[in-house]
């Protein structure tokens, strides 16, 4: 009997695969955006079993609460609903998909050439201390940097949605 | 193959395992912005693969003495990417009003 830790990672990474599999191949955008939720979901789990715990709380907190919902927003308000066919794939997948599935082995077969270097697992420590310091020690010129891209970014957002008033 | 993986018949979870599931969430991403026709689509097919880079960081910093590089690496790719989500969907509304269409193939006003 594996351990149970192994168990629940092939129970996350199916859910993160699947609901994947479902954003790519759906025929619906629709479907396709409530299927990001899960993989995000999966991704927060992964994070979890990494022992990045900051990590797995801020990916919940921003994916899967707020680029979910602006993504579903965005579908709902640009997409003809009423329609059968909402999204088509049909553009090049027959070539997509072999050119693909060549990429994906190549991926799989560089993960088994390498010798990855791997420590030791350490017990788990959680990461909010050492992420606080961090970001105001050793990274605060990135940090700052992308807080004024956050910024730059929201006000470029508005600017481009804004109705010209006549 | 199984070695490839990381999970061999008793089953157990290395870096492998996660570096191959980051794999398949990143071609699918791929496959997402070549095929798609949808612009919402495309974007879609942007976060998985921001989202497989993320975790692989992840999964090496874990692997090599949960160093908080990896996880800086994941915040900062999480508020990048939600910035860049914010423009790329203000574009998409701009260009549906224009247009009335978010088809990429029909959103063309070069000539020739």
């Amino acid at each position: 009997m594996p351990p149970l830790n192994d168990l629940v990672f092939l129970l996350i990474a199916f859910v993160t695969l699947a609901s994947a599999g479902v954003v790519t191949f759906s025929r619906s955008i629709l479907y396709a955006g409530f299927a990001l939720l899960g993989t995000f979901s999966g991704a927060v789990g992964l994070f979890i079993l990494l022992s990045s715990d900051f990590v797995a709380i801020t990916q919940l907190l921003i994916y899967v609460g707020g680029i979910t919902v602006l993504v579903l927003f965005a579908i709902m308000l640009t997409s003809k609903i009423g329609e059968v066919q909402l999204t088509n794939l049909s553009m090049n997948h027959k070539v997509a998909i072999p050119l693909l599935g060549l990429f994906l082995t190549f991926l799989l077969s560089l993960l088994g050439k390498g010798t990855w270097v791997v420590l030791e697992e350490e017990a788990f420590v959680s990461m909010v201390q050492p992420i606080g310091e961090a970001l105001l020690t050793k990274y605060l010129l990135p940090f700052e940097v992308v807080s004024v891209v956050l910024l730059g970014a929201l006000v470029g957002a508005v600017v481009i949605v804004k109705r010209e008033v006549k | 193959m199984g070695k490839h993986i990381g999970l061999p018949l008793h089953i157990m979870v290395t870096l492998q395992s996660y570096l191959t599931v980051t794999a398949i969430l990143f071609t699918f991403g791929l496959y997402n912005v070549i095929t798609r026709k949808n612009a919402v689509g495309i974007l879609m097919g942007v976060e998985l693969i921001l989202n497989a880079a993320s975790i692989n960081m992840v999964a090496f910093a874990h692997f090599n003495g949960n160093q908080v590089a990896g996880s800086l690496f994941s915040l900062f790719l999480i508020v990048l990417a939600a910035s860049e989500a914010a423009v790329a969907l203000a574009i998409v509304v701009s260009i549906y009003r224009q247009f009335h269409t978010i088809d990429a193939d029909e959103v063309v006003t070069l000539k020739g």
